[in-house]
């Protein structure tokens, strides 16, 4: 015990200098005042050196906090640790971790920040140790903003060599050999004459002994997982359906329920008779809750039923609740006191686009729902004065502090068991369901339940996306652009989403312009500013949050500029870019598209790029007119992530980013009548489906100098690629999506 | 009513129109097939009913005639079919809830057809959905596990 204590006061040397590159190895201290919340209940023998790393008689663990919605966040961590720790990752336990400050995310708070990802200035460089620190202090485990690897690339192999060190220590200590003799593989300590002492087997000495403070990381020269091909932890779960979701979980005694909450958002629920759904068989309640009702059934199926066969009296939806109406209210918001941003502003913008031949378009762009294939899905149970909640979250915290509240208990004793979630693309970064169920909990405690939400629920109850309309003025000849005026409108996810988070957000919403406004482009006169639209239905983060719809309003206006003055879009680019890193990219995807080379008839290539969460994206998407709509055939895609970790999975997060893009934008959106989302289920919002799916060839650069993550940046570039290259194909512009309000896709 | 999953009998007490998706899952604890949409969208519930791909949300179970083969019956983590074995060997899923239709429909569709052109393989997994968009590597996974089934 008096252990525990000492290491929970001690800081401890950790770290590298060098974040990429494994050039200047060295040491720093880091102060590790967040407790290690494996010390709560580590039995006897048992030793933890971090808040990372477990080690008892039977088993190696290791915590993977930052949860895996399908981008193999999991995975990764687990092998960022096992590179230092040298265990074989399928004979360890990988478990996400219990809610606790100590996994706080200590990057994502930037991407609430105007610093351009370009930015080296001492400014930028203040705001990136700030968001450390407010994510420390707050004790934000968030998974978001595609951090988990800028986040956790040192931690995590910091985390694995401590523990290797003091293994090796461990070793020492019951051998009495020089720990210097001594090596490590595979799990085991090795001695000189090749016995092996597996760490299971050195847990109880290892829990004794004085954690070593100093490590130096491997060079990355010597790494034998990361940077190559390697095999994800999940994927024989996930082929052979032993995958567990919160769906799938099944327990003793266990019941099924369903929820229906007001489909006209926020209008509440003024009465209902449920006495058709109480009589139909399985049925065991029909229960109020906020803004709606729950039924409780013994299969999903039978409470699916019943709750359809509530009568609901719904009460009328707060918000603006028709698309057009909607679309006005954006329309209406390019005014000064609604002005929330103007970080870029160079040159002299009024000036140079004062004359008659300025160009002028305005874009728009749908509200767009997450719909990940699983659809929300939780398990609770409440007994006394114990919650327990097994679901898929972002927030694990936030998940946690919000049901203690809805229950009236406190938040130590909410324990929130985070599971692999079939999806979210940013549904998970909210904590509706899980308050739902906490509800139905309250009503019938001592059995556990599962909710699970009908996909028309989910569809219907999302916080979609938001809309936006773009007003672009610009002005290019034949020696390039000389102006680009973009002013974009659109509501506040930030706000939105942060007020259900119980956290203030305060200043201008990067959202609203992220993606256009921090471009590496020097256009002499370049203008981006941002208009707050008021609240309207609550809106939160989607895949690539502000730069999805971002990256189409500002990359296909850059596009009529240059056709307009005759510019190539490749090369005025080139001449514009600021940033090298950006430059190779650009380069690399016009040499792996043959950009500039005859496309063939009927065919157009199209061009975009999108430098967001830090990382330069551009893609070549190569279209055919086929007379009975527009195939898509391939897509080019060069990418800078600083390091590319796993190979595998970074191609696949790429492509899966490009489906992603470019499926939204040919068919997708969500509109709303009187408060009602109109699409419901994937027969409204489908999608890429396969036979629709171009061939996609990848490209990881590495000239970046810091390691950033790929779930996202993959996404802003594809549609506004995929815009360009029907204008390409066709002279249509499309200037609205989805795309198939415009044109036929075969 | 009695069914046979994964070659095992079972009796179970359900409505006729309790879709199969629901008995194997909330009857019978089979969580392999996954509820996506309900309404044949998603392909994310497709098992086999005598070898042939059925989206089990629309397959009452009043109508129900023949062995019902799920995910879990396919193959085991530990001696995997060969479609399965290619999922692995690409590395297709990532949050990996659609990938039990998406097996189930491959499967199915190879044993009718074990040297499909692209074309037809396109046509054949149009079906199923994936929201994280690995349909390349899903395509690419069906053609290994065709060549691994003809002993190529
Ligand atoms: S759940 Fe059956 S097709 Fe979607
Ligand atoms: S892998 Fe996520 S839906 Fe297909």
């Amino acid at each position: 015990m008096g252990r525990i204590k000492t290491i929970a006061r001690r800081s401890f040397l950790i770290g590298s200098a060098a974040i990429v590159g494994g050039v200047a190895f060295g040491t720093y201290m880091y102060k590790r005042d967040v407790a290690n919340p494996l010390e709560a209940d580590l039995g006897e023998g048992a030793a933890t050196f971090n808040p990372f790393v477990k080690i008892d008689a039977d088993a190696v663990t290791l915590i993977t906090p930052r949860a895996d919605v399908g981008q193999g966040a999991y995975s990764i961590q687990a092998h960022l640790i096992a590179e230092e720790l040298d265990v074989d990752l399928d004979t360890v336990r990988i478990e996400p971790g219990p809610p606790s400050p100590a996994y706080y995310n200590g990057v994502v708070a930037v991407e609430g920040m105007p610093i351009a990802a370009t930015s080296e200035t001492m400014l930028a460089r203040t705001g990136r140790g700030a968001a450390n620190v407010v994510g420390k202090l707050m004790g934000l485990q968030l998974t978001g903003g595609s951090t988990t690897v800028p986040d956790m690339y040192e931690r995590l192999r910091e985390a694995g060599a401590v523990a290797r060190e003091t293994l090796i220590a461990a070793a020492a200590a019951q051998t009495g050999l020089e720990a210097g003799t001594l090596r490590t593989e595979s799990g085991a300590v090795v001695l000189p004459d090749g016995v092996r002492l597996a760490y299971t087997d050195l847990a109880a000495t290892a829990a004794e002994t004085p954690v070593v403070e100093e490590v130096s990381l491997r060079d990355p020269s010597t790494w034998r997982h990361l940077g190559k091909p390697h095999m994800r932890t999940d994927m024989v779960a996930k082929s052979t359906g032993t995958q567990d979701y919160g769906i799938d979980l099944r327990m003793d005694g266990m019941v099924h329920a369903t929820t229906r909450t007001n489909p006209a958002l926020g209008g509440g629920i003024l009465g209902f008779d449920a006495s058709e759904a109480e009589a139909m068989r399985g049925v065991q309640a029909v229960l109020p809750i906020t803004g709606g009702i729950a039924v409780v059934a013994d299969n999903t199926w039978r409470a699916f039923q019943a709750a359809q066969a509530v009568a609901c009296d719904w009460g009328d939806t707060p918000y603006i609740g028709d698309t057009a109406l909607q679309f006005d209210a954006v329309a209406t918001s390019f005014v000064e006191d609604r002005q929330d941003s103007r970080f870029k502003d160079e040159g002299d913008v009024t000036e140079a686009l004062a004359g008659a031949d300025v160009m002028e378009a305005e874009y728009r762009i749908p509200y767009l729902a997450h719909a990940p294939l699983e659809p929300m899905s939780v398990v609770v149970k409440l007994s006394d004065g114990r919650l327990d909640i097994w679901t898929g979250t972002q927030i694990p915290r936030f998940v946690q502090a919000g049901a203690a509240s809805v229950a009236g208990l406190e938040a130590e004793d909410v324990y929130v068991h985070v599971l692999m979630s079939g999806g979210s693309f940013g549904r998970r970064l909210e904590d509706d369901y899980v308050r739902q169920a906490v509800e139905i909990a309250m009503q019938l405690p001592d059995t556990p339940i599962q909710m699970v939400w009908q996909r028309e629920e989910d569809m219907t109850h999302d916080f979609p996306r938001p809309l936006a309309i773009a007003r672009a003025r610009g002005l290019a000849s034949d020696s390039g652009v000389q102006g680009y005026d973009l002013s974009i409108a659109a509501p506040s996810v930030a706000k939105s989403s942060l007020a259900r988070l119980g956290q203030p957000a305060m200043g201008p919403d990067v959202a609203i312009v992220a993606g256009a406004w921090d471009q590496p482009f020097a256009i002499p006169n370049y203008r981006v500013t941002g208009y707050r639209v008021p609240a309207m239905v609550p809106v939160s983060s989607w895949r690539s949050v502000g730069a999805s719809g971002n990256g189409f309003l500002h990359e296909c206006f850059f596009d009529e500029m240059c056709h307009s003055a005759g510019l190539d879009p490749l090369e005025e680019r080139l001449r514009l870019c600021t940033h090298d890193v950006s430059r190779k990219v650009l380069e690399a995807v016009g040499e792996m598209s043959n950009w500039g080379s005859d496309p063939g008839a009927g065919r157009g290539r199209g061009l975009a790029f999108v430098l967001s969460f830090g990382v330069p994206v551009a893609q070549v998407v190569e279209v055919m007119d086929t007379g009975d709509g527009i195939r898509i055939d391939k897509v080019f895609v060069a990418a800078d992530v600083g390091r590319v970790l796993d190979p595998v999975n970074f191609e696949a997060q790429v492509t899966g980013g490009v489906v992603w893009g470019l499926g939204h934008a040919m068919n997708c959106e969500l509109t709303y009548a009187g408060g009602v989302a109109q699409q419901d289920n994937y027969h409204a919002f489908e999608g890429m489906r396969l036979y629709q799916t171009p061939q996609i060839e990848v490209r990881g650069l590495e000239n970046g100098t810091k390691i950033q993550g790929i779930g996202e940046p993959g996404v802003p570039p594809a549609a506004p690629a995929l815009g360009n290259a029907i204008f390409a194909a066709t002279g249509q512009r499309i200037r609205e999506m989805p795309f198939s309000k415009s044109v036929d896709f075969v | 009513m009695k069914l046979t999953v994964n070659g095992k009998e079972h009796e179970v007490d359900v409505e006729d129109d309790m879709p199969l998706l629901w008995v194997l899952r909330d009857e019978l604890g089979i969580t392999g097939p996954k509820y996506g949409c309900g309404i044949a969208q998603c392909g994310a519930c497709t098992v086999h009913v005598d070898g042939i791909a059925v989206r089990s949300c629309q397959l009452a179970a009043g109508d129900l005639e023949g062995e019902v083969t799920t995910i879990e019956g396919l193959g085991t983590p530990e001696a995997m079919h060969a479609v399965q074995a290619a999922w692995v060997e690409h590395q297709v899923a990532q949050c990996g809830y659609c990938q039990s239709g998406q097996i189930m429909q491959a499967a199915s569709f190879l044993d009718l057809n074990a040297a499909p052109t692209d074309d037809q393989i396109d046509a054949a997994m149009s079906g199923n959905l994936c929201r994280c968009g690995s349909y390349p590597r899903i395509r690419a996974a069906v053609k290994t596990a065709a060549r691994r089934l003809q002993g190529v």
